[in-house]
């Protein structure tokens, strides 16, 4: 018997990557802003969405919205109250989205094409971990963490913070009740992800979400990949 | 949690490179398959090698060994104009000089290396 070493130096996510780069390059010739919203559950990915879609619209932006959950249809029903076109994906059972699920799920959009768009967000199922790993072609993938999680959640989960380009804190209106140390969360947001742009918001009042939609129209205007 | 799906990927690409190996590698049995992971890379090593004996079964990989490699960040330093290995991922700063890295050379990788395998001897 000889044994023999076989070299070959492959990516095992290759092809969510191949596919993940196929959709950049086709958001890139649409012209739309494509945005991944990732964290855990709870954290209030639909509720800041849902100011986020209703605003843009009522600007004069074109929104719309692919939703990703284990099962239900619920957070799409949410969501489409803002009028935008809104689709759900159901995993039925696997924890994250990739980039096969969102390809497929632009494919026959009713009334929506890429080009018909100025934005598109993604809200990843909520997860802390393995969405981290899956390219969707997004031009901006953004970290969510709420004043309920716990300032050193950006620590326990450095993945997900370090491989995102903006982070958003939720619920901000409670921050005080809960008890949550801004100072501590910046730092650590900062120790993981340096120089990162964070924004501080609540979709109860509002706050925060102008620096939010001033950032968005930036990068917007930004044709930098 | 996606550890399943990620080995599933390696038997899938092992046994695809494994058809493609010359004719004189036909039946060949894989003894071993070796992976590099980053340190960032989120999956457990652990939760790899428990799936990757469920995912080989009936595979020409089974029975093989995973072995993982991990590989430490790297981060690009610009004051000190060098690459920089971390220590761990709960502070992305310059080990020499303390100041904050936003440029990742190394750290995410979730690759195959290799794999080996024994080539039956063609009896006469």
């Amino acid at each position: 018997m000889t044994t023999r070493i076989v070299e070959l130096r492959r990516g095992i996510l290759k092809k969510n990557d191949e596919l993940a780069a196929g959709l950049r390059a086709s958001y890139a010739t649409a012209g739309v802003l494509v945005l991944n919203l990732v964290s855990s559950p709870g954290t209030g990915k639909t509720a800041f969405l849902e100011w986020t879609l209703r605003e843009l619209k009522a600007r004069g932006s074109r929104v719309a919205a692919l939703v990703g959950d284990l099962e239900t249809d619920n957070d799409a029903r949410r969501l489409a109250a803002s009028g935008a076109p809104v689709r759900q994906i159901n995993t039925h059972g696997i924890c994250h989205l990739d980039a096969e699920m969102i390809g497929k799920h632009l494919d026959g959009w009713d009334g929506v094409t890429l080009g018909g768009l100025d934005y598109l967000f993604i809200e990843n199922v909520g997860n802390l971990v393995c969405p981290s790993s899956y390219d969707l072609g997004e031009k901006i993938r953004v970290a969510l963490l709420s004043v309920t999680e716990g300032e050193d959640k950006p620590l326990k989960y450095p993945t997900l913070f370090n491989s995102a380009d903006a982070a958003v804190i939720t619920k901000m209106d409670i921050a005080e009740p809960c008890g949550f140390d801004r100072e501590t969360a910046l730092t650590n947001i900062n120790e993981i992800r340096p120089g990162i742009r964070i924004f501080e918001t609540s979709a109860k009042t509002g706050a925060g979400m102008e620096e939010w939609f001033g950032y968005l129209a930036e990068q917007r205007a930004n044709p930098r990949a | 949690m996606h550890e399943l799906s990620i080995v599933s990927s390696v038997v899938e690409s092992v046994t695809e490179a494994l058809a493609a190996l010359p004719d004189s590698s036909r039946g060949a049995r894989v003894l071993e398959v070796r992976l590099r992971v980053g340190a960032l890379a989120s999956v457990v090593t652990e939760s790899l090698e428990f799936c990757y004996g469920i995912a080989s079964e009936g595979t020409p990989l089974e029975g093989s060994r995973l072995v993982i490699q991990v590989l430490p960040v790297v981060m690009h330093c610009e004051p000190c104009g060098q690459d920089v290995e971390l220590e761990g991922v709960q502070s992305f700063r310059c080990p020499c000089c303390g100041e904050p890295c936003s440029e990742m050379r190394q750290g995410r990788e979730l690759e195959i290396e290799s794999f080996e395998i024994d080539e039956v001897e063609e009896t006469a």
